[in-house]
Protein backbone atom coordinates (compact mmCIF):
# COMPACT_ATOMS: atom_id res chain seq x y z
CA UNK A 1 0.00 0.00 0.00
CA UNK A 2 1.04 3.56 -0.99
CA UNK A 3 1.80 5.91 2.15
CA UNK A 4 0.60 9.44 1.24
CA UNK A 5 2.13 12.71 2.50
CA UNK A 6 -0.20 15.16 3.38
CA UNK A 7 0.76 19.14 4.18
CA UNK A 8 -1.41 21.38 5.44
CA UNK A 9 -1.41 25.42 5.13
CA UNK A 10 -3.03 27.34 7.75
CA UNK A 11 -4.57 31.13 7.08
CA UNK A 12 -2.84 32.54 10.43
CA UNK A 13 -4.87 35.70 9.98
CA UNK A 14 -7.82 34.01 9.83
CA UNK A 15 -7.41 31.15 12.36
CA UNK A 16 -8.99 32.07 16.03
CA UNK A 17 -7.29 29.89 17.50
CA UNK A 18 -10.49 27.43 18.90
CA UNK A 19 -7.94 24.47 19.50
CA UNK A 20 -10.81 21.83 17.36
CA UNK A 21 -7.83 20.85 14.60
CA UNK A 22 -5.55 19.85 17.23
CA UNK A 23 -8.35 17.47 18.85
CA UNK A 24 -9.65 16.72 15.45
CA UNK A 25 -5.97 15.73 14.47
CA UNK A 26 -5.91 11.64 14.29
CA UNK A 27 -1.40 11.72 14.60
CA UNK A 28 -1.01 14.62 17.15
CA UNK A 29 1.04 16.94 15.44
CA UNK A 30 -0.77 19.94 15.15
CA UNK A 31 -0.76 22.48 18.14
CA UNK A 32 -1.47 25.83 18.91
CA UNK A 33 1.60 28.25 18.41
CA UNK A 34 3.30 28.91 22.22
CA UNK A 35 4.04 32.20 22.44
CA UNK A 36 3.34 33.92 18.77
CA UNK A 37 0.01 35.56 17.80
CA UNK A 38 -1.89 37.15 14.65
CA UNK A 39 -3.17 40.38 14.65
CA UNK A 40 -5.96 39.57 16.46
CA UNK A 41 -4.10 38.24 19.38
CA UNK A 42 -5.04 34.41 18.80
CA UNK A 43 -2.32 31.85 19.02
CA UNK A 44 -3.02 30.19 15.95
CA UNK A 45 -2.89 26.53 14.62
CA UNK A 46 0.42 25.55 13.33
CA UNK A 47 1.73 21.91 12.13
CA UNK A 48 4.59 20.19 14.99
CA UNK A 49 5.84 17.72 12.70
CA UNK A 50 5.53 18.13 9.15
CA UNK A 51 6.84 14.86 7.94
CA UNK A 52 4.19 12.55 9.39
CA UNK A 53 1.05 14.24 8.07
CA UNK A 54 -0.38 12.00 5.64
CA UNK A 55 -3.03 14.56 4.47
CA UNK A 56 -6.40 13.08 5.85
CA UNK A 57 -7.88 16.73 6.19
CA UNK A 58 -9.23 16.03 9.69
CA UNK A 59 -8.06 19.30 10.78
CA UNK A 60 -9.95 21.37 7.63
CA UNK A 61 -12.86 19.66 8.13
CA UNK A 62 -13.57 21.00 11.72
CA UNK A 63 -12.30 23.91 11.30
CA UNK A 64 -15.25 26.50 11.39
CA UNK A 65 -13.58 29.20 9.99
CA UNK A 66 -12.14 27.60 7.19
CA UNK A 67 -8.54 28.19 7.25
CA UNK A 68 -6.78 25.24 6.32
CA UNK A 69 -5.78 23.97 3.33
CA UNK A 70 -4.88 20.53 2.37
CA UNK A 71 -2.75 18.86 -0.09
CA UNK A 72 -1.63 15.09 -0.49
CA UNK A 73 0.48 13.26 -2.33
CA UNK A 74 1.43 9.52 -2.83
CA UNK A 75 4.66 8.64 -2.39
CA UNK A 76 7.00 7.30 -4.75
CA UNK B 1 9.58 14.80 -1.03
CA UNK B 2 9.43 18.71 -0.94
CA UNK B 3 6.80 20.90 0.30
CA UNK B 4 6.56 22.95 -3.24
CA UNK B 5 6.56 19.36 -5.03
CA UNK B 6 3.39 18.29 -2.25
CA UNK B 7 1.50 21.73 -2.26
CA UNK B 8 0.46 21.85 -6.16
CA UNK B 9 -3.07 22.28 -7.77
CA UNK B 10 -3.61 18.69 -8.50
CA UNK B 11 -2.93 17.64 -4.81
CA UNK B 12 -5.35 19.72 -3.39
CA UNK B 13 -7.53 17.61 -0.84
CA UNK B 14 -9.36 20.69 1.09
CA UNK B 15 -9.80 23.96 0.90
CA UNK B 16 -12.44 26.67 1.85
CA UNK B 17 -15.60 27.04 -0.57
CA UNK B 18 -15.09 29.45 -2.73
CA UNK B 19 -18.78 30.37 -1.80
CA UNK B 20 -17.50 31.04 1.45
CA UNK B 21 -15.75 34.59 1.22
CA UNK B 22 -12.95 36.12 3.12
CA UNK B 23 -14.66 38.46 5.23
CA UNK B 24 -13.25 37.22 8.90
CA UNK B 25 -16.73 35.82 10.38
CA UNK B 26 -17.91 36.87 13.21
CA UNK B 27 -18.62 33.64 15.53
CA UNK B 28 -16.75 33.06 18.59
CA UNK B 29 -13.50 30.77 18.32
CA UNK B 30 -14.73 27.04 17.90
CA UNK B 31 -18.94 28.49 17.20
CA UNK B 32 -20.68 25.40 15.63
CA UNK B 33 -21.98 28.28 12.86
CA UNK B 34 -18.69 28.30 11.12
CA UNK B 35 -18.95 24.78 9.95
CA UNK B 36 -22.68 24.57 8.96
CA UNK B 37 -22.09 27.56 7.10
CA UNK B 38 -19.09 25.80 5.11
CA UNK B 39 -21.01 22.56 4.53
CA UNK B 40 -23.85 25.06 3.28
CA UNK B 41 -21.70 26.57 0.84
CA UNK B 42 -20.08 23.68 -0.15
CA UNK B 43 -23.41 21.78 -0.91
CA UNK B 44 -24.36 25.21 -2.98
CA UNK B 45 -21.21 24.91 -5.10
CA UNK B 46 -21.73 20.70 -5.39
CA UNK B 47 -25.15 21.74 -6.83
CA UNK B 48 -24.10 24.30 -9.28
CA UNK B 49 -27.19 26.38 -7.30
CA UNK B 50 -24.85 29.69 -6.76
CA UNK B 51 -26.54 31.49 -9.22
CA UNK B 52 -30.08 30.24 -7.88
CA UNK B 53 -30.01 30.28 -4.22
CA UNK B 54 -31.87 32.58 -2.01
CA UNK B 55 -31.51 32.51 1.59
CA UNK B 56 -33.39 33.89 4.48
CA UNK B 57 -31.26 34.88 7.43
CA UNK B 58 -32.89 34.87 11.24
CA UNK B 59 -32.25 37.33 14.15
CA UNK B 60 -29.67 35.54 16.02
CA UNK B 61 -26.28 35.11 15.63
CA UNK B 62 -26.48 34.27 12.22
CA UNK B 63 -28.07 37.56 11.38
CA UNK B 64 -25.08 38.72 9.17
CA UNK B 65 -24.86 35.48 7.38
CA UNK B 66 -25.21 37.34 4.41
CA UNK B 67 -21.95 38.51 4.66
CA UNK B 68 -20.37 35.09 4.81
CA UNK B 69 -21.73 33.09 1.78
CA UNK B 70 -22.01 34.65 -1.68
CA UNK B 71 -25.32 33.87 -2.59
CA UNK B 72 -28.73 36.51 -2.70
CA UNK B 73 -30.01 36.60 1.37
CA UNK B 74 -32.94 37.93 2.94
CA UNK B 75 -32.67 39.10 6.11
CA UNK B 76 -36.38 38.42 7.73
CA UNK B 77 -37.97 39.86 11.09
CA UNK B 78 -37.14 37.94 14.55
CA UNK B 79 -39.18 34.36 13.94
CA UNK B 80 -40.53 35.24 10.47
CA UNK B 81 -37.63 33.85 8.21
CA UNK B 82 -39.85 30.70 7.28
CA UNK B 83 -42.86 32.99 5.94
CA UNK B 84 -40.33 35.07 3.69
CA UNK B 85 -38.72 31.62 2.14
CA UNK B 86 -42.80 30.86 1.52
CA UNK B 87 -43.22 33.90 -0.39
CA UNK B 88 -39.73 33.40 -2.09
CA UNK B 89 -40.34 29.72 -3.08
CA UNK B 90 -43.59 29.92 -4.28
CA UNK B 91 -43.05 33.16 -6.66
CA UNK B 92 -39.51 31.06 -7.59
CA UNK B 93 -40.43 27.60 -7.55
CA UNK B 94 -36.90 27.10 -9.33
CA UNK B 95 -35.03 28.63 -7.11
CA UNK B 96 -33.25 26.97 -3.99
CA UNK B 97 -34.96 28.72 -0.78
CA UNK B 98 -33.54 27.56 2.33
CA UNK B 99 -33.75 29.36 5.82
CA UNK B 100 -31.20 29.48 8.69
CA UNK B 101 -32.46 29.95 12.10
CA UNK B 102 -31.38 29.32 15.79
CA UNK B 103 -33.16 28.04 18.28
CA UNK B 104 -34.29 31.55 19.67
CA UNK B 105 -35.32 32.45 15.95
CA UNK B 106 -37.22 28.78 15.32
CA UNK B 107 -38.08 27.28 18.52
CA UNK B 108 -39.45 30.38 20.50
CA UNK B 109 -40.90 33.71 18.40
CA UNK B 110 -40.85 32.09 15.37
CA UNK B 111 -42.44 28.72 16.49
CA UNK B 112 -45.47 29.70 15.42
CA UNK B 113 -44.55 30.27 11.29
CA UNK B 114 -41.98 27.28 11.22
CA UNK B 115 -45.02 24.87 12.35
CA UNK B 116 -47.42 25.97 9.48
CA UNK B 117 -44.68 26.67 6.98
CA UNK B 118 -44.22 22.98 7.64
CA UNK B 119 -47.07 21.69 8.15
CA UNK B 120 -48.45 23.42 4.84
CA UNK B 121 -45.50 21.29 3.42
CA UNK B 122 -43.83 24.76 1.39
CA UNK B 123 -41.02 23.55 -0.48
CA UNK B 124 -38.43 24.88 1.43
CA UNK B 125 -35.65 23.39 3.59
CA UNK B 126 -35.01 24.83 7.53
CA UNK B 127 -31.74 24.47 8.91
CA UNK B 128 -32.03 24.78 12.77
CA UNK B 129 -28.93 25.65 14.88
CA UNK B 130 -29.78 24.19 18.36
CA UNK B 131 -27.62 25.72 20.84
CA UNK B 132 -30.02 25.30 23.89
CA UNK B 133 -29.17 28.90 24.82
CA UNK B 134 -29.53 32.54 23.08
CA UNK B 135 -26.39 33.06 22.30
CA UNK B 136 -26.07 36.43 21.00
CA UNK B 137 -27.63 38.71 23.68
CA UNK B 138 -25.82 36.75 26.25
CA UNK B 139 -26.52 33.28 27.12
CA UNK B 140 -30.16 33.30 28.37
CA UNK B 141 -32.16 30.52 28.69
CA UNK B 142 -33.86 29.60 25.39
CA UNK B 143 -37.08 27.15 25.09
CA UNK B 144 -34.48 24.65 23.94
CA UNK B 145 -32.36 25.03 27.79
CA UNK B 146 -32.07 21.47 29.37
CA UNK B 147 -33.50 20.86 32.39
CA UNK B 148 -30.68 21.83 35.33
CA UNK B 149 -29.23 23.66 32.92
CA UNK B 150 -27.35 27.01 34.01
CA UNK B 151 -27.54 30.79 31.73
CA UNK B 152 -27.78 33.91 32.69
CA UNK B 153 -31.33 34.31 33.55
CA UNK B 154 -31.42 30.54 35.02
CA UNK B 155 -28.19 30.71 37.51
CA UNK B 156 -29.35 27.98 39.14
CA UNK B 157 -30.01 26.07 36.73
CA UNK B 158 -33.98 25.64 34.91
CA UNK B 159 -36.26 24.07 36.88
CA UNK B 160 -39.45 22.73 35.61
CA UNK B 161 -41.68 24.37 38.26
CA UNK B 162 -40.48 27.62 37.27
CA UNK B 163 -39.57 27.35 34.06
CA UNK B 164 -41.31 24.60 32.10
CA UNK B 165 -40.02 21.78 29.77
CA UNK B 166 -37.25 22.31 27.23
CA UNK B 167 -39.20 22.06 23.84
CA UNK B 168 -38.40 19.03 21.33
CA UNK B 169 -39.35 21.39 17.80
CA UNK B 170 -37.87 18.75 15.77
CA UNK B 171 -40.00 16.06 17.09
CA UNK B 172 -43.06 18.60 16.67
CA UNK B 173 -42.30 18.62 13.02
CA UNK B 174 -41.77 14.88 12.40
CA UNK B 175 -45.41 14.54 13.38
CA UNK B 176 -46.65 16.84 10.61
CA UNK B 177 -47.78 15.99 7.46
CA UNK B 178 -46.44 18.62 5.42
CA UNK B 179 -43.11 17.30 5.60
CA UNK B 180 -40.88 15.41 4.26
CA UNK B 181 -38.00 14.87 5.91
CA UNK B 182 -37.09 15.66 9.13
CA UNK B 183 -33.47 14.27 11.07
CA UNK B 184 -31.39 15.69 14.01
CA UNK B 185 -27.32 15.53 12.96
CA UNK B 186 -24.09 17.38 14.98
CA UNK B 187 -21.22 18.86 13.70
CA UNK B 188 -18.85 17.95 16.76
CA UNK B 189 -16.44 15.47 15.17
CA UNK B 190 -15.58 14.22 11.32
CA UNK B 191 -18.11 11.42 11.10
CA UNK B 192 -20.85 13.89 12.17
CA UNK B 193 -20.05 16.78 10.00
CA UNK B 194 -20.00 14.42 6.88
CA UNK B 195 -23.27 12.81 8.66
CA UNK B 196 -24.57 17.01 8.53
CA UNK B 197 -23.53 17.70 5.07
CA UNK B 198 -25.48 14.54 3.66
CA UNK B 199 -28.53 15.62 5.49
CA UNK B 200 -28.79 19.28 4.40
CA UNK B 201 -27.80 17.57 0.91
CA UNK B 202 -30.77 15.35 0.83
CA UNK B 203 -32.94 18.59 2.51
CA UNK B 204 -32.07 20.92 -0.39
CA UNK B 205 -32.55 18.37 -2.86
CA UNK B 206 -36.08 17.35 -1.71
CA UNK B 207 -36.74 21.25 -1.79
CA UNK B 208 -35.83 21.61 -5.43
CA UNK B 209 -37.71 18.00 -6.46
CA UNK B 210 -40.93 19.89 -4.65
CA UNK B 211 -41.03 16.91 -2.36
CA UNK B 212 -42.29 18.97 0.88
CA UNK B 213 -40.74 20.74 3.98
CA UNK B 214 -37.55 19.33 5.18
CA UNK B 215 -36.21 20.72 8.51
CA UNK B 216 -32.41 19.98 9.30
CA UNK B 217 -31.79 20.16 13.00
CA UNK B 218 -27.55 20.50 13.96
CA UNK B 219 -27.19 20.28 17.65
CA UNK B 220 -24.48 22.67 18.39
CA UNK B 221 -22.42 24.59 20.87
CA UNK B 222 -22.43 27.73 22.17
CA UNK B 223 -18.84 27.66 24.15
CA UNK B 224 -18.74 31.55 24.95
CA UNK B 225 -22.40 31.23 26.26
CA UNK B 226 -21.63 27.89 28.23
CA UNK B 227 -18.82 29.10 29.57
CA UNK B 228 -16.80 26.43 28.15
CA UNK B 229 -13.43 26.07 25.82
CA UNK B 230 -14.70 24.67 22.43
CA UNK B 231 -13.08 21.21 22.97
CA UNK B 232 -15.01 21.12 26.38
CA UNK B 233 -18.02 22.41 25.10
CA UNK B 234 -17.91 19.43 22.24
CA UNK B 235 -17.67 16.85 25.22
CA UNK B 236 -20.38 18.32 27.63
CA UNK B 237 -22.65 18.52 24.23
CA UNK B 238 -22.28 14.81 23.82
CA UNK B 239 -22.63 13.83 27.43
CA UNK B 240 -25.87 15.83 28.41
CA UNK B 241 -27.29 17.26 24.37
CA UNK B 242 -27.31 14.16 22.75
CA UNK B 243 -28.79 12.11 25.87
CA UNK B 244 -32.05 14.47 25.25
CA UNK B 245 -31.61 15.10 21.50
CA UNK B 246 -31.09 11.74 20.07
CA UNK B 247 -28.94 12.00 17.25
CA UNK B 248 -30.86 10.57 14.02
CA UNK B 249 -33.56 10.88 10.60
CA UNK B 250 -36.81 11.04 12.52
CA UNK B 251 -38.82 11.30 9.32
CA UNK B 252 -38.01 10.47 5.66
CA UNK B 253 -40.72 9.76 3.89
CA UNK B 254 -38.76 10.11 0.60
CA UNK B 255 -36.82 7.38 1.25
CA UNK B 256 -37.27 4.38 -0.78
CA UNK B 257 -38.79 1.12 1.85
CA UNK B 258 -39.67 -2.14 0.59
CA UNK B 259 -43.18 -0.79 1.44
CA UNK B 260 -42.95 1.70 -1.40
CA UNK B 261 -41.59 -0.46 -4.26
Amino acid sequence: MGKFRGLIVVDRERCKGCNLCVVACPLHILALAGKRVNKKGYHYAEQTDKGLCNGCASCAIVCPDGCITVYKKKEE
Amino acid sequence: MTEEEIMRPENLVYKKPALLNDNPMHYCPGCSHGVVHKLVAEIIEEMGMEEKTVAISPVGCAVFAYNYIDVDWVEAAHGRAPAVATAIKRLWPDRLVFTYQGDGDLACIGTAESIHALNRGEHIAIIFINNAIYGMTGGQMAPTTLMGMKTSTCPYGRVADLHGYPLKFTEIAATLEGTCYVTRQSVHNVAAIRKAKKAIRKAFENSMAGKGASLVEIVSTCNAGWKLSPEKANQWMEEHMFKFYPLGDLKDTTAITEDSL
